[in-house]
């Protein structure tokens, strides 16, 4: 049978933006999905900050009843001898920018259950774009709050660096965790497929790699089992980058950030793969 | 071989087994164009299969869309409508078969596919925390539409949807109508060639119903999009669709205008009856067999819509 059309066909500028051959995820894109998403959760930071100041409400508690309470005691011995409130700060940072990511597989669960990851899939935008501009956004997001530890701290009296550069690298740092971290979320959710399970899960793995990391205290006082596990856990990497970029611990920066770039990598291509579980 | 707008147009044999009908269709001229050119098919369809484990969701669908038309996909929940439009607008790989959008292969060349197609899915799914606005801007960022025309593009697409005014208030305080509108004006940011609207009035009441199709048909009438669309009312698909396909259990068991399938029964026949017809059932008569999904989107969409 013959297909003929009923009529023209429609002269309109669907063209426009047209990119033949666009599928690659080239650089250009994933710099233009990043940004897009970014703004996204700025837009929405702007719109509701309420999140914002309940989010603080923890790392506030740590900071002053535990960090207070054991910079008196004297209970952990720290590098250089540094005040356990300093030592402490860049943990809290790491802390609360990790419970901000780990969480973050439940809005793309709400965003699969009210239909806008479908049309976010719909968009030329490789899936990996996708989850990289996530995973940004979500750095993003943690940085906002991890501004507010570092103001929190500074009024408690740690001496942070004034470096605009050791800041802004600090600053990254935090990104590529919460990079990592939300694409673990998104991987859990990719495999969970619900926001209960998803919370479940979310809550049993953030305080384990909490207390394995080094946030609380040096790797070195911990029983040999616990700083094996404290090796292979990304947290720890973010944390020893931001106590040598903030408060200026002697550290290894280089395989620290060569850890989170790597784990933030593995993080967007697992989540990737995943993610159209999600679309089904 | 080459028609005059309005004549007698080849129809698409509905697909698989249990066909009752195979009609020779005369099709309504879609209102939009004058060219007489022989087209490619906006969307073609050949053998199309998508499995859910053992439960054949879609089973051997053939279908052929020509540009300019709006083409309605009707039937019972389970029937495979959704999960036949998620297939075609990449969501989904089709296990067998091939389908095409304006000569893309939506498995092979997805981004291209992407390019041409505008998508509102069945759940009201605009962004609450964002303003209407904003909403618009964050499809046209993701279409690529060039930063310089990007405002200009955002505020045609809002305007064309009556929004204008409304357009800085965020989406939390719209009405359902003013949500679905707004997904629309979403959907049009890059001017697609082909709409998708999967049940784009469910759980609107009839004024809201009738403000979304008023846009529907006068977008189409301006632009000449060709429009995909699924939906359960029948009187909905006989006003506004040139052609339809009956699905049931998987398969298109009859495709053809409105008028023609009404025709096949009788002269006072409604598309209710022709859908009983070939459906052997009432709208909701196949829930059990799969649909539970499906009821649980509706709900969910009707409680988002108060």
């Amino acid at each position: 049978m013959t297909s003929v059309a009923p009529g023209a066909p429609p002269a309109v500028s669907a063209d426009q933006g047209w990119a033949p051959g666009s599928g690659r995820v080239g650089l250009r894109q994933l710099l233009s999905r990043m940004l897009t998403l970014c703004w996204v959760e700025l837009r929405k930071l702007r719109h509701d900050r309420t999140e914002l100041y309940t989010r603080a409400i923890q790392p506030a508690l740590w900071l002053l009843i535990f960090g207070e309470t054991f910079t008196r005691i004297h209970a952990i011995q720290t590098p250089n001898g540094i005040p356990y409130l300093a030592y402490l700060a860049p943990g809290i940072l790491a802390q609360s920018a990790l419970f901000v990511a780990i969480f973050y597989g439940i809005q793309i669960i709400w965003e699969r259950d009210a239909g806008v990851l479908a049309k976010l899939m719909v968009t030329p935008t490789p899936r990996s774009a996708l989850i990289t501009g996530k995973a940004f956004a979500a750095g993003l997001r943690s940085l906002v709050q991890g501004v507010v530890i570092v103001v929190l701290a500074a009024i408690l009296g740690v001496a942070m660096t004034g470096n605009p550069l050791k800041l802004l690298a600090a600053a990254c740092v935090v990104v590529l965790g919460s990079a990592f971290f939300s694409c673990l979320s998104m991987s859990i959710a990719g495999v969970a497929l619900s926001r209960d399970r998803l919370m479940g899960i979310g809550q049993a793995i953030t305080m384990p790699l909490f207390f394995s990391s080094n946030a609380l205290y040096p790797t070195r006082l911990m029983p040999g089992w616990l700083q094996a596990i404290s090796k292979v856990n990304p947290l720890s990497y973010e944390v020893d980058a931001l106590r040598g970029l903030l408060i200026g611990v002697p550290t290894n920066l280089g395989l620290d950030v060569s850890v989170l770039v790597a784990a933030a990598v593995a993080g967007v291509v697992v989540a990737s793969a995943l993610l159209p579980r999600l679309a089904k | 071989m080459s028609l005059e707008p309005g004549a007698a147009v080849t129809g698409q044999p509905a697909g698989g087994a249990g066909v009752t009908a195979q009609p020779t269709v005369t099709g309504q001229p879609p209102p939009a164009g004058t060219g007489l050119a022989v087209a490619e098919p906006a969307v073609s369809c050949a053998g199309v299969t998508y499995r859910f484990g053992d439960h054949v969701a879609v089973n051997l669908v053939d279908l052929t869309i020509q540009p300019g038309e709006t083409f309605g996909l009707l039937g019972p929940n389970g029937a495979g409508k959704t999960t036949t439009i998620r297939m075609l607008v990449t969501l989904l790989k089709p296990m067998a078969g091939r389908i095409s959008v304006f000569g893309a292969n939506t498995a092979t060349q997805p981004m291209r596919v992407r390019r041409m197609i505008g998508y509102v899915p069945q759940l009201l799914s605009a962004d609450g925390s964002l303003t209407g606005r904003e909403n618009v801007e964050l499809f046209a960022r993701l279409f690529d539409v060039p930063r310089g025309g990007r405002a200009q593009r955002v505020e045609e697409a809002l305007a064309a949807m009556g929004l204008t005014e409304p357009a800085g208030r965020l989406v939390k305080t719209y009405s359902g109508g003013m949500v679905r509108r707004l997904e629309l004006a979403q959907a049009l940011v890059n001017a697609p060639r082909l709409l998708v609207l999967d049940e784009p009035t469910v759980g609107l009441d009839p004024i809201a119903r009738s403000d979304v199709w008023e846009h529907i048909t006068r977008l189409r009438e301006r632009a000449g999009m060709t429009v995909l669309m699924t939906t359960h009312h029948m009187e909905e698909a006989d006003l506004y669709c040139d052609r339809v396909s009956l699905m049931h259990s998987g398969r298109v068991q009859a495709t053809d205008s409105p008028a023609n399938l009404k025709a096949l029964l009788g002269p006072v026949a409604s598309l209710d009856d022709v859908f009983r017809h070939f459906t052997g059932g009432t709208l909701d008569g196949d829930t059990a067999k799969g649909g539970i999904r499906d009821v649980r989107r509706a709900r969910r969409t009707a409680r988002r819509l108060g």
